[in-house]
């Protein structure tokens, strides 16, 4: 009998031929899963060694501790002797093992349960990706197109929340949203008038920074990064609460009471959020200012005096009106955003993230959207 | 409980003829050819059943079987494929949204967690569907919501919020709930799950009181066996490989006389001897 040794760093296995025509498979030592798992590629590489074997056996005799590391392999070679159609005798494997192996094979695999391996080219990608978009973007713009019918009812009485869900909603993203709002734009005030101070300081016009400070809040830096900070704040809020409350049945509980999901649950946040952020915008605005402010004080050694009056000067109401009126469309497509993806959200806790994250993601995308058509209708309009 | 007509209002204001289903008229609920889908699997294929007055029917099968699915269909919260659900004679699944609305307005249901508002009371998640559909003032839906809390056994719970009590005290404030506007349909799904075997016992008991006397006609989805034994008197058996109804009929008679085989290993656990089981579940 002619004998190959392979270690191996869990047990030994070790390769005989009784005869020209049977492989033994001989099993030593203990298997452990904690030291690794043997491949079956070895057994492989045996079969295919001239003379060929026409059957398979295993010696066990030296074989100690076990676990599923001995099983796993041992399956892997029952996978072989299958697909190569070769008799093998499990007998000399010990009764446990040979109980484990046939409760494994006693369902055989169901017929298309398996997940293939999906490769894809990047052009594919990238068609499924646009058409990914699109698609989003068109249930965006069906489920905004729900919920301006369901305000419609609202304003003809067929619809209905409850108040106090509205008011605590109002709290949450309105006055709960003050500290991280002042600590945002105040810097955001700061980091404005810093870049500006370094170029006007070349030509002693550092007065100006009021100006840019002022204008750039009040245009568009405030109401962005209201919505920026209300998207990754609050939009998530809600896609995460009404996710969880679909995980739990609870939307459906209400659809079955005959109770509109849509008018129940999305109205009150909708117009919360609709409310609050122009008021959150007007504090930004305020905050930048300060930032703003702060700098020119400090560092450029401006008056604060002069410092305000130039702001007074250099801000007109309509871009301040333009800023609350661009910040409210914000808020209902944040709030459209976070409600529409806790509304698609799946049936598990991990889906519940994923909503929450691509509430964000829809309610930021879609608000700098949102700034671009303004930048574009605000020009054309000269205001 | 008394069987006088609940004051329900229907989305005109008015109030609703009750009952919907008088014992005379046609069967409560009729399911006709359904066929249920996801995308182009086809789960299950051309159910046909009818639940009867005062029925309480068992929706039975094993796991994956599509049992909570049809349930599902049957609510209108999944469209069918093919096939349709009909109320006494009013087709659900073509029926104007209103006139579906409406309709669900008559059914209770209970799902398998309770599916309480997690930021209401208990009292205000009775409650809620008193002060939709009702015209009853603040403090007399308060007085029918802590009724229905102390019909399954809450009384005092009142002002608890779901989180602050147990899984089978969740499942009974859902039951509370499910008979607020005391329908004529119950729907349960999965009402033991998760329950010890006493609780589970007490929700069936429960099961049998509303039907005894709320006079309402129940569907229950469940693969309890004990369960099935102890409340069902009609049912249907969805077997997932066929994906049709392969057996309908009383559970014990089904037990007693159904020679087919998956049936008969369902019913006795397995292969487990048909007279023992029998025996045990009475």
């Amino acid at each position: 009998m002619q004998a190959i040794k392979q270690s191996q760093p869990s047990g030994e296995l070790s390769f005989a031929r009784s005869d020209n025509s049977t492989l033994v498979v001989r099993l030593s030592g203990d298997w452990h899963l904690r030291h690794g798992l043997p491949g079956p590629d070895l057994v492989l590489k045996q079969l295919d060694t001239a003379p060929k074997p026409a059957r398979l056996t295993f010696d066990a005799a030296g074989l100690g501790d076990w676990d599923s590391g001995l099983l796993t392999f041992l399956m892997g070679v029952s996978e072989i002797c299958h697909t190569r159609k070769l008799p093998a005798d499990w007998s000399p494997l010990p009764e446990g093992v040979r109980g484990l192996m046939q409760l494994a094979e006693a369902v055989p695999e169901k017929t298309g349960a398996r997940h293939e391996a999906a490769h894809s080219s990047f052009i594919e990608q990238l068609g499924r990706e646009a058409i990914s978009f699109a698609r989003s973007l068109d249930e965006f713009l069906s489920f905004l197109g729900e919920v301006t019918l369901a305000f419609a009812r609202l304003a003809v009485g067929k619809a209905r929340f409850r108040r106090v869900d509205l008011m605590i909603v109002i709290q949450d993203c309105g006055a709960n949203a003050f500290g991280i709002v002042t600590l945002v734009t105040f810097l955001v005030g700061v980091i404005l008038a810093f870049e500006g101070a370094v170029q006007l300081q070349q030509f002693g016009a550092t007065i100006f920074v009021a100006d840019l400070v002022g204008i750039a809040m009040t245009r568009d830096m405030g109401a962005m990064m209201a919505a920026i900070i209300m998207a990754g704040r609050t939009g998530a809020a809600f896609a995460a609460q009404l996710g969880s409350m679909k995980v739990t049945q609870e939307i459906d509980a209400l659809t079955t009471m005959g109770i509109s999901p849509l008018e129940f649950l999305v109205l009150p946040r909708v117009t919360a959020l609709f409310l609050m952020i122009p008021l959150l915008c007007v504090f930004a605005d305020c905050m930048g200012v300060a930032g703003g402010a702060f700098v020119s004080v400090t560092m450029l050694h401006t008056s604060l005096r002069s410092y305000l009056i130039e702001t007074k000067h250099a801000i007109t109401l309509t871009m301040f009106f333009g800023g609350l009126f661009k910040a409210a469309v914000y808020g209902i497509i944040i709030a459209v955003a976070g409600c529409l993806r806790g509304f698609q959200c799946g049936n598990s806790s991990s889906a519940v993230g994923d909503a929450a994250t691509k509430a964000v993601v829809t309610g930021i995308v879609y608000v700098i959207v949102a700034c671009g058509i303004f930048a574009f209708v605000f020009n054309v309009l000269g205001i | 409980m008394a069987t006088t007509p609940s004051p329900i209002k229907s989305s005109d204001g008015k109030g609703l003829s009750v009952p919907k289903f008088p014992k005379d008229g046609p069967p409560p609920i009729t399911v006709k050819n359904l066929t249920m889908a996801y995308g182009t699997f086809v789960l299950m294929k051309d159910v046909n059943f009818t639940v009867n007055h005062g029925d309480i029917f068992i929706i039975m099968g094993g796991s994956g079987s599509g049992k909570s699915t049809l349930l599902r269909h049957m609510l209108g919260l999944i469209e069918p494929a093919k096939g349709e659900v009909w109320y006494g004679d009013f087709n659900f699944t073509r029926g104007e949204p209103l006139e579906r609305e409406e309709m669900l307005r008559h059914f209770g249901v209970l799902y398998q967690g309770g599916a309480l508002w997690s930021s209401m009371t208990l009292a205000e998640n009775v409650g809620l569907p008193l002060g939709e559909f009702t015209d009853l003032s603040e403090p007399e839906i308060l007085e029918v919501a802590s009724l229905k809390l102390a019909l399954v056994g809450l009384k005092g719970f009142e002002g608890y919020y779901p989180s602050q009590i147990s899984g089978g005290m969740q499942k009974r404030a859902g039951l509370a709930r499910a008979i607020a506007l005391d329908p004529e349909i119950l729907f349960f799904d999965e009402p033991s799950a998760g329950l010890d075997p006493i609780s589970s016992r007490l929700l069936d008991d429960l099961i049998l009181e509303l039907r005894d006397n709320l006079g309402a006609t129940i569907v229950v989805v469940t693969h309890e066996l004990a369960s099935i034994f102890a409340i069902g008197n009609n049912s249907v058996f969805l077997d997932a490989e066929s994906r049709t109804v392969i057996a309908q009929g009383d559970p014990k008679d089904l037990l007693a006389h159904s020679t087919d085989h998956r049936v008969q290993t369902f019913l006795t656990r397995g292969g487990e001897d048909a007279e023992k089981s029998a025996r045990n579940h009475g």
